[in-house]
């Protein structure tokens, strides 16, 4: 059942629309309904674009990883930059809060990834990088039995 | 890039038809040329069209936000139609209801900004 993609790409905004696809092209055996691939669609894009534009300023030379996985209950989305890291992170997940509003970022990344998963785990550390992990249940059966 | 775009020009009215995907790649480009567009035009009323529009994340809301602000100066305002659903979530998520109007399409969006 569990299977398992890592895949890493220079950190370039047009590379977010290949992680949007590489993530639903991943899920595609499982068959979720469509409502569902647009939530996990979102949600990475949401994080690798966080990755790109905070993580990594738009470094064209840095890598950023995006990693999924799943078992028979849920689905795991592991997005990961070497770049500035987040100074706070309990503020930089409060709704509306950017870096970087003045360039018309809503400030909704983060709020967006909660709403669309069960579970958003972040970790940072000053100039070192993120990861953010996130885990969606799609399988609510399985918790019954 | 992950979307077409086509627009046209009515009056103080710029309408954006979008098909695709919009995400930070599109509006780092989309917002330079619409920006352009509203200062040369004069333009008070944007109108955005995403019957076609099958994607939206949160750079989409900041590049709306954006416009707003933008059309706001000249007393303006941004109408949004044809929803689909997906979009329409990230809509009332990020609270970009409170600053535009929604119309079932085109036509009524012509309307609501005809009555201002």
């Amino acid at each position: 059942m569990y299977n398992e993609i890592r895949t890493s790409f220079l950190a370039k905004v047009d590379n977010v629309m290949l992680a949007r696809t590489v993530g639903v092209g991943f899920l595609v055996g499982l068959d979720l309904p469509l409502n569902f691939l647009n939530e996990v669609k979102t949600v990475i894009s949401e994080a690798v674009t966080n990755a790109i534009v905070h993580g990594c300023l738009s470094n064209e030379n840095k890598y950023v990883q995006l990693n999924l996985s799943y078992d028979a209950k849920n689905i795991y989305i592991e997005v990961i930059d070497d770049g500035v890291g987040i100074e706070d992170v309990e503020k930089a997940r409060e709704p509306l809060f950017s870096t970087k509003l003045e360039e018309e970022r809503a400030g909704l990344g983060f709020t967006i990834m909660e709403v669309f998963t069960d579970k958003l785990e972040v970790k940072s550390k000053l100039n070192e990088g993120t990861k953010v992990l996130m885990v969606k249940k799609y399988n609510e059966q399985m918790e019954l039995s | 890039m992950s979307v077409n775009i086509q627009m046209s020009i009515r009056k103080n009215m710029l309408f954006v038809r979008l098909n695709g995907e919009l995400d930070q790649a599109v509006t780092e480009k989309l917002k330079i040329r619409i920006s352009e567009l509203i200062d040369k035009y004069e333009i008070k009323y944007l109108i955005f069209n995403f019957e076609k529009l099958n994607f939206m994340d949160s750079s989409g809301v900041g590049f709306i936000i954006g416009r707003y602000s933008q059309v706001r100066r000249r007393n303006g305002r941004i109408v949004i139609c044809s929803m689909n659903r997906l979009i329409e979530r990230i809509f009332n998520l990020s609270g970009l209801k409170k600053i535009c109007s929604v119309a079932a399409n085109e036509t009524e969006a012509a309307k609501i900004v005809e009555v201002m």
